[in-house]
């Protein structure tokens, strides 16, 4: 496909009501973490952004979100003019003062303390950082409890950031400052606030 | 003739909606902190519920059914207002039953019947800061908030005590939420804060005059401050509803007559309808059968 149909094909096919649906999903998300909730394919973004990586940024970001994107995607030409095309956002090339981060490659993503962790006055002031995902029935279990979980959770995203637990504990420690994490699957999304405890499940 | 040109889907234009959006997510990862957000300018004077109209704008889609009550009634001008708005301009579907509706938008009070998993609560605020009247400067409740200094909240529940020999506020009375932050559940009475207390339902709270939107996820600590000594309490009522006689609601006092006469009744007019078409009744419902001839001024 050329380039140029890439950029400008892809997006919500009704703005209004898709852009409702996501946030719903992304309300419930977040008001309830570690929950999967399904959005379907609503947008078709060029590689290396997936289909709910789009649908998420299509929700969220205009020409006042500032966002901070990893390597393979400010590397790719289609990729950045899609964003740039469907959302107008705000690239930001320091992801400590970035609202959002989008993250295509986990394997290659900075650590959470070079986030925006918010100011102890202004904690909202910190990066959303969206991370992309195979699936959510991943090797490793994660027992999640706080706020939105009634007891506890379990989670299982298919892939996770290095040493996630140990730099999640760090993150929950500087509390009310700190990021939060979307969890972008295959059509389905789910999400962790600052406010989340995570213990290993037990063997 | 079809119409030249409509409002956007629930009037807020997208840029707004996605704005007031961004805020809410904040919101609700920092559960009782106050984000700031751009508030708009609305078809109502401040005061009227702007904050919660936004919020509820801003979430609204075409598979909810909204409830709005004020003061805990659905037919009451606010409540009526605010749901005709919203037929308007987003033909949603609408109730008054607390149980079948999604979004419950609210005006000083929480429903009487349990909140369920999925229903969201959106509050309107007047004053969403609550150690505003204690220190009026944004920049010094700003840093209290930051540094977690609320012994002044205390000193004035202290001074409620010394002076009334109880803590004499009724309303607004404030709460710690997740053991940080001290906030204001809105001009509610102080018996349905144990109701926000791990409640499956999400609470968000939107102040437009104020521009400030604050949240309470579900199942999050909500504990009304106290002394050991002086412990919370909600507000008891010797008598119970005079028309479905529940014992255990929030009553109002509904003057009869220019000699004294009141009666108290449900706040909650769903649950109250309720209770009475299950056949419940209080010492001055009417009797269908003598509803004509025994006219008790009372509105059934």
């Amino acid at each position: 496909m050329r380039a140029t149909t890439q950029i400008y094909e892809g997006g919500f096919s009704d703005t209004v009501f898709n852009s409702q649906e996501v946030f719903r999903a992304l309300m419930d998300a977040m008001a309830s973490p570690g929950r999967i909730i399904d959005i379907g394919s609503l947008t078709t973004a060029p590689t290396p952004i997936s289909a709910t990586a789009g649908a998420v940024a299509a929700t969220l970001f205009d020409h006042d979100a500032t966002v901070w994107c990893d390597k393979p995607i400010t590397g790719s030409v289609p990729a950045m003019g899609w964003l740039k095309f469907h959302t107008g956002l705000e690239v930001n090339l320091n992801p400590s003062d970035a609202q959002f981060a989008l993250i295509s490659d986990l394997e290659a993503m900075p650590s959470l303390e070079s986030f925006g962790k918010g100011t102890s006055e202004y904690p909202d002031r910190s990066t959303t950082i969206i991370v992309q995902i195979e699936n959510f029935d991943g090797p490793q279990e994660l027992t999640l409890s706080g706020p939105g979980i009634e007891v506890t959770r379990t989670f299982a995203p298919s892939r996770l950031p290095r040493m996630f637990v140990e730099q999640w504990t760090a993150n929950r420690g500087i509390f009310p400052r700190g990021v939060d994490l979307i969890f972008a699957g295959k059509s389905a999304l789910a999400a962790m606030p600052r406010t989340t405890r995570i213990s290993k499940r037990e063997a | 003739m079809t119409e030249l040109a409509t409002y956007n889907f629930a009037y807020l234009d997208e840029q707004t909606k996605r704005m007031i959006r961004r805020a809410i997510l904040k919101a609700i990862a920092i559960p009782g902190y106050q984000v700031p957000f751009a508030s708009r300018e609305m078809p109502m004077p401040y005061g009227w519920g702007t904050g919660g109209v936004q919020v509820t704008a801003a979430i609204i889609g075409p598979n909810d059914t909204l409830k709005v009550i004020d003061q805990g009634a659905d037919d009451t001008t606010n409540a009526v207002s605010i749901r005709a708005f919203f037929q308007k301009v987003s033909s949603v579907r609408v109730t008054t039953k607390t149980t079948e509706a999604t979004i419950i938008q609210t005006r000083h009070r929480i429903p009487e019947t349990a909140l369920q998993t999925g229903q969201t609560l959106v509050y309107q605020v007047p004053i969403p800061e609550p150690l505003r009247f204690l220190e009026p400067r944004e920049t010094e409740t700003r840093k209290m908030h930051a540094l977690e200094e609320y012994g002044l909240m205390h000193v004035k529940l202290y001074e409620d005590i010394a002076r009334h020999g109880h803590i004499a506020t009724t309303y607004a009375y404030p709460v710690k939420v997740e053991g940080r932050y001290v906030m204001d559940p809105s001009p509610t009475p102080k018996f349905d804060n144990p109701k926000m207390h791990r409640s499956p339902a999400l609470q968000l709270f939107g102040a437009g005059r104020e521009k400030r939107i604050y949240a309470i996820p579900p199942y999050t600590e909500v504990v009304s401050l106290d002394f050991e000594d002086h412990p919370f309490e909600i507000q008891t009522f010797s008598e119970p509803c005079a028309l479905c006689g529940a014992r255990g609601s929030y009553l109002d006092e509904v003057i009869l007559d220019d000699k004294g006469g009141s009666m108290f009744v449900c706040s909650d007019t769903d649950f109250c309808e309720d209770r009475q078409s299950e056949g419940h009744q209080g010492h001055l419902s009417a009797n269908p059968a003598q509803a004509d001839t025994h006219a008790a001024g009372v509105e059934k």
